[in-house]
């Protein structure tokens, strides 16, 4: 709204996504890497939704992104056969930890809400990596698959169709980053930004700043359990690795190398990260380490994330 | 009645006694001023009035209703609200929506995930209201970050007054201002005083600043009250004078 740039950005972006199944294999992509991409974006968004728009680091969201991947799953392989519940009990779960977590930790600031976050993650971790009779433990949770949509008049193939689940993967971040732009737009949101801005100020403008951590905590995980949900769907597969710190790192790493600022940051910031996974991966097991140097070089020279760049030099 | 009636309170840091038994009555419209050289405690007494911590002793009352426990954010509620010595605004935000959250606020608006035509239509024009008496109007879309120090004093000023407080708490509000900016912002704390009754306490450095604004004057030395009275009384105080008055000279 504020200005005709950042919309026709947008507007690009979109196109750009909607038509990505059809343009990726011309630059060596294939749909099920772009999928990928989307999930894992709609996971950075919701960390940086804490991080960008909330001040608030939280290093254990693989927590509720694997609560959402693991309820998902084990829906459908011991409840019903259903993708929609599936997400819908992933989601529920989610926010269910979330809610709990949060309440524990919502008064710890900075450096120490972000060390108990990645402690929270890791008893999860344990639970999913020992509990192998319900989780599989380590060789993770299989024998199931996702179920095709049943519309009543007509039936979405998404398990053998990738292309198909490629839009439903889109509907499901539209409805997610639109739910969270309209947040940030609220009065409920401009509250967060006080409080990233200066909590005491915020304070003492009567918000009741831990409450209102707690619930943009809430949203957030909730978020991120949606793409914890599509990410069990993309393998029809989770393991407890999805619940590891390094897991929740790797959403930090996007949301900054993006330019957590920014709205659509994380985004750009997942799709570096998963290409360059991709490309390099197949190359040399060191593809860390190359993505460790360029993030890096992002804090130092773009610390507003690549986004934050070209915003500047439009001069906006 | 009294608006605010701190009794006897005092409060400890360790061992350090930073207010000490000190007991204080704003009345309704009436504009105190609190004085006292570095270290005397002033703005220690103000974050026991506003909130940010609790006393170790004694209570606070605001229209006869006991504060003492009640927690920062819900005392802005009752209607204290507060600028600190060192500017507290939003520095990455722009003036207007500086403006707009505590609007919002004060309007009962900041848990919704929406907001209505008409609540938006109302809010935005408070938000004016206020941008123009601040003197602010034309730099509205600007980050507050970016204005000049008098500005940033007047944003934060503003602020404080669009949760529309009973009590407004002013901590050193010309602190590292010019003389002309000091005149502005004298002119608007008068102008709170005189037209609207605003009750104001205020913590100052500049004699002429309170001489020329306060009803009433506390002196604090140490923790403690050293003396309490009107502009007149307190120049005219031999102790005021050999302990604070005397010293700056």
């Amino acid at each position: 709204m504020k200005n005709l740039e950042g919309r026709i950005g947008t507007i690009i972006l979109w196109l750009l996504l909607l038509t990505a199944p059809y343009w990726m294999p011309l630059f060596g992509g294939y749909t099920g890497l772009g999928t990928r991409v989307l999930v894992l974006a709609l996971a950075a968004m919701s960390v940086n939704f804490l991080l960008g728009f909330t001040g608030v680091l939280s290093f254990g969201h693989a927590a509720f992104f694997g609560l959402g991947a693991y309820g998902a799953g084990m829906t459908i392989k011991y409840i019903y056969a259903s993708t929609m519940l599936g997400l819908a009990i992933g989601v529920l779960v989610g926010i269910l930890g979330a809610m709990i977590i949060g309440a524990m930790i919502v008064r710890l600031r900075g450096v120490y809400f972000a060390m108990v976050t990645i402690a929270f993650g890791q008893v999860f971790y344990f639970v999913a990596f020992r509990w192998s009779s319900l989780t599989g433990g380590d060789d993770g949770l299989t024998g199931w698959k996702r179920v095709p949509l049943d519309l009543g008049v007509t039936q979405i193939d998404i398990l053998h169709n990738d292309i198909a689940f490629y839009y439903l993967v889109l509907v499901c971040v539209a409805v997610c980053s639109a739910a969270m732009a309209l947040l940030l737009r609220s009065p409920f949101g401009r509250t967060l930004l006080a409080i990233r801005e200066n909590e005491r100020r915020a304070r003492f403008l009567g918000i009741p700043v831990d409450k209102h951590i707690w619930m943009s905590f809430v949203c957030s995980a909730a978020f991120c359990s949606v793409a914890g949900a599509l990410y069990a769907y993309l393998d029809n597969f989770v393991d407890p690795r999805a619940f590891r710190w390094e897991q929740s790192g790797d959403f930090v790493i996007m949301a900054v190398l993006g330019g957590m600022r920014s709205f659509w940051g994380p985004l750009i910031g997942a799709a570096v990260f998963v290409v360059l996974q991709d490309k390099i991966s197949s190359v040399t097991d060191y593809w860390m380490s190359i993505l460790g140097l360029l993030f890096v070089l992002a804090v130092v020279f773009f610390p507003r994330g690549v986004l934050g760049v070209v915003k500047r030099k439009q001069g906006l | 009645m009294s608006l605010l009636d701190v009794r006897d309170v005092s409060r400890h840091f360790g061992s350090l006694v930073a207010v000490d038994h000190v007991s204080f009555k704003v009345e309704p419209g009436e504009l105190r001023a609190v004085i006292g050289p570095n270290g005397a405690g002033k703005t220690t007494f103000f974050n026991l009035i506003s909130g940010l911590f609790p006393p170790s002793s004694g209570s606070i009352l605001l229209d006869g209703q006991d504060i003492t426990t009640v927690p920062a954010h819900r005392r802005v509620g009752l209607g204290i609200s507060r600028t600190f010595q060192i500017t507290e605004i939003f520095p990455e935000l722009t003036v207007r929506d500086n403006l707009l959250i505590p609007v919002e606020s004060a309007a009962g608006l900041r848990l919704r995930p929406w907001i209505s035509r008409a609540d938006r239509v109302k809010v935005a024009d408070r938000v004016q209201e206020l941008l123009e008496s601040g003197g602010l109007a034309d730099k509205a879309e600007r980050l507050a970050g970016e204005l000049s120090h008098g500005d940033q004093r007047a944003t934060e000023i503003m602020m404080s007054l669009a949760l529309q407080p009973r009590l407004l708490l002013l901590d050193e509000p010309t602190a590292g201002m010019g003389d002309q900016e000091t005149r502005d912002v004298v002119r608007v704390i008068r102008n709170l005083h005189k037209k609207e009754g605003l009750s104001i306490v205020l913590i100052e450095h500049d004699m002429r600043v309170i001489f020329h604004l306060a009803d009433r004057i506390m002196v604090l030395a140490e923790g403690a009250v050293l003396a309490d009275g009107t502009p007149a009384e307190i120049a005219a105080d031999e102790r005021v004078q050999a302990a604070y008055l005397g010293s700056a000279e």
